[in-house]
């Protein structure tokens, strides 16, 4: 062997993702019919990955459109480690900017809350807080109260476009018979794993400004301010029990 | 030669003897929790539990209790001119000293290359720069997870000129300068014989039992295009009779040895897979009863 094993990977590296190589060596090798095994394979193993990690995404623009922006996406962000359950966090940024998804404007949230619900499944484990921790809290002490975000929370308010719902359609559930009655309206979503399973609920805008200020640290009652703000009617007990349920908030402190 | 414990961690005492074992797969969960054969044991790919928490690693836990279990890596790049990655090691470390694997294994292969990884296991000119550079990497990971690994045998498409080993005296040199051990895939040689040529039985004859701490056997698939010209390492189909009979060939020849089904691809029901696990089970007791 008169090549360096540096110098063979370049080539063999660079023969896989143009197809040619410039070393004689391995040109010759990319020519044998057996080197498209590896090229299908490590294509595969890409695209396999951001269907598994963008479910809803591939549901919604079927099966060649999502292995055509793949392989673009591919091109510019390769996987950087052998974690590919974590590949494709910009995924929904790569939409937002991919030219054929312009006539689909929700696509890159609905991509977001994909990645949010793989962020929520491999989070750092923690124990929810209770709702029976929060009704031991004297009344007097409450707004002073800080609520902090479960280790695997994720929440966004889409203001314009109901990515909830259209994002909940496609998922697991694949129900098409909602998608007939969509209002066309913003919704807000919030994405947890308290325990085994990611659980998703449907948050207004104060709900999301609530727990946006919970995140940043502030107490219940500049938390509550921050929601009546965007949302005047808001109903902060229901909010609190549903965030409560859900398993919203990892650690409280008075 | 530094030797790093024992290939078989001796921690695995509470559990039966490992004998056949399944890839465990993500849906098979509560099956393989609940599955009570004598001497199963579980492997996975050590790179899907890689995550902070979450459902995965609580299921591995409950598994673990229950079964012998192997960590298998996908993500080393043993055989590239690079250093392992420290923060890959560190991460397979942790999940080495949290879950206690009675084996470790990766593969002569490199994936990761200037940053990139390609998820394939892609092929090594066996040259004396290539052994120098495995050794090391095979240090570097022993050294690091205190433990022995096994390196298995990679399948191959591809007529590489310039071998300056053969691939069995390439892994027995690694071996004998790493204190490694082998992980022989059944499956890889029949598919590498078809691919390139050779006699796949001559292989299996010639292959140091000494270093064989374990054996997979898998399903391929033939290519699209060329048909059994060229067979595809695929994982996504029952382990076909030439392979059982090299199997068998192998184990009455060197004995038993943890032996592994691998099906990650197009995957049946639980009873399935454990109906073929059974047969690598029985033949390795009795190798002349191929039927």
């Amino acid at each position: 062997m008169t090549q360096s094993l540096s110098a063979f990977q370049e080539a063999f590296a660079q023969a896989l993702q143009l197809g040619a190589a410039h070393d004689s060596a391995v040109a010759a090798l990319a020519a044998q019919p057996g080197f498209a095994v590896y090229r299908n394979t490590v294509t595969k193993g890409c695209v396999d990955a951001l269907v598994a990690n963008y479910p809803a995404v591939a549901r919604l623009v079927g099966d060649e459109w999502f292995r055509v922006s793949a392989a673009v996406f591919i091109g510019q962000s390769p996987p950087r480690c052998p974690m590919l359950v974590d590949y494709g966090a910009t995924f929904p940024d790569f939409l937002a900017t991919f030219a054929p998804a312009a006539e689909l404007p929700y696509l890159p949230d609905v991509a977001l809350l994909d990645r949010f619900w793989t962020e929520a499944h491999i989070a750092s484990d923690q124990t929810p807080v209770a709702a029976a921790a929060i009704a031991k809290v004297e009344l007097h002490e409450l707004g002073r109260t800080v609520l902090r975000p479960h280790a695997s929370a994720r929440w966004k308010w889409f203001a314009d476009q109901p990515i909830f719902s259209l994002w909940r359609c496609n998922r697991e559930d694949a129900n098409t018979d909602a998608l007939r009655t969509l209002v066309w309206r913003g919704e807000g979503a919030l994405l947890v794993r308290p325990d085994a399973t990611v659980e998703a609920i449907e948050l207004s805008a104060g709900g999301c400004a609530f727990i946006d200020a919970c995140g940043a640290g502030a107490q219940l009652a500049s938390a509550s301010l921050a929601a009546l703000d965007v949302e005047h009617d808001i109903d902060l007990s229901a909010l609190m029990a549903q965030l409560l349920q859900v398993g919203a908030f990892g650690e409280m402190h008075r | 030669m530094p030797v790093v414990g024992s290939a078989l961690d001796p921690r695995v005492a509470d559990h039966d003897a490992p004998t056949a074992g399944l890839g465990l797969r993500p849906p098979h969960y509560a099956d393989a929790a609940d599955a009570a054969a004598p001497g199963l044991w579980f492997e996975v790919h050590s790179e899907n539990y890689m995550v902070d928490g979450g459902p995965r690693l609580a299921w591995l836990e409950t598994i673990r209790t229950r079964h012998p279990l192997s960590l298998h890596g996908v993500g080393l790049s043993l055989g590239g001119d690079a250093d392992p990655d420290s923060d890959h090691l560190a991460r397979l470390n942790r999940l080495v000293q949290r879950f206690e694997p009675f084996v470790v294994s990766e593969h002569l292969a490199w994936s990761s290359w200037n940053g990139v990884y390609r998820p394939d296991l892609l092929p090594v000119p066996r040259s004396p720069e290539a052994l120098q550079r495995a050794v090391a990497n095979i240090q570097r990971t022993q050294d690091t997870i205190k433990r022995t690994l096994l390196v298995e045998n990679p399948s191959h498409y591809l007529e590489i000129a310039g071998h300056e080993y053969g691939e069995i005296e390439f892994m027995t040199e690694l071996c004998r300068r790493t204190g490694c051990r082998l992980l022989l895939d059944v499956n890889n040689v029949y598919v590498s014989a078809n691919n390139l040529g050779f006699d796949a039985n001559a292989y299996i004859d010639a292959f140091p039992s000494r270093y064989v701490a374990e054996l997979h056997l898998a399903g391929h698939s033939a290519d699209p295009n060329l048909g059994d010209a060229l067979l595809i390492d695929s994982h996504d189909a029952p382990v076909c009779a030439a392979v059982w009979q090299l199997y068998a060939r192998l184990v009455a020849r060197i004995g038993p040895r943890p032996t592994l089904i691998e099906r990650d691809d197009d995957l049946p029901a639980f009873d399935i897979l454990l109906a073929e696990r059974n047969r690598a089970d029985h033949l390795m007791q009795a190798p002349a009863n191929l039927g």
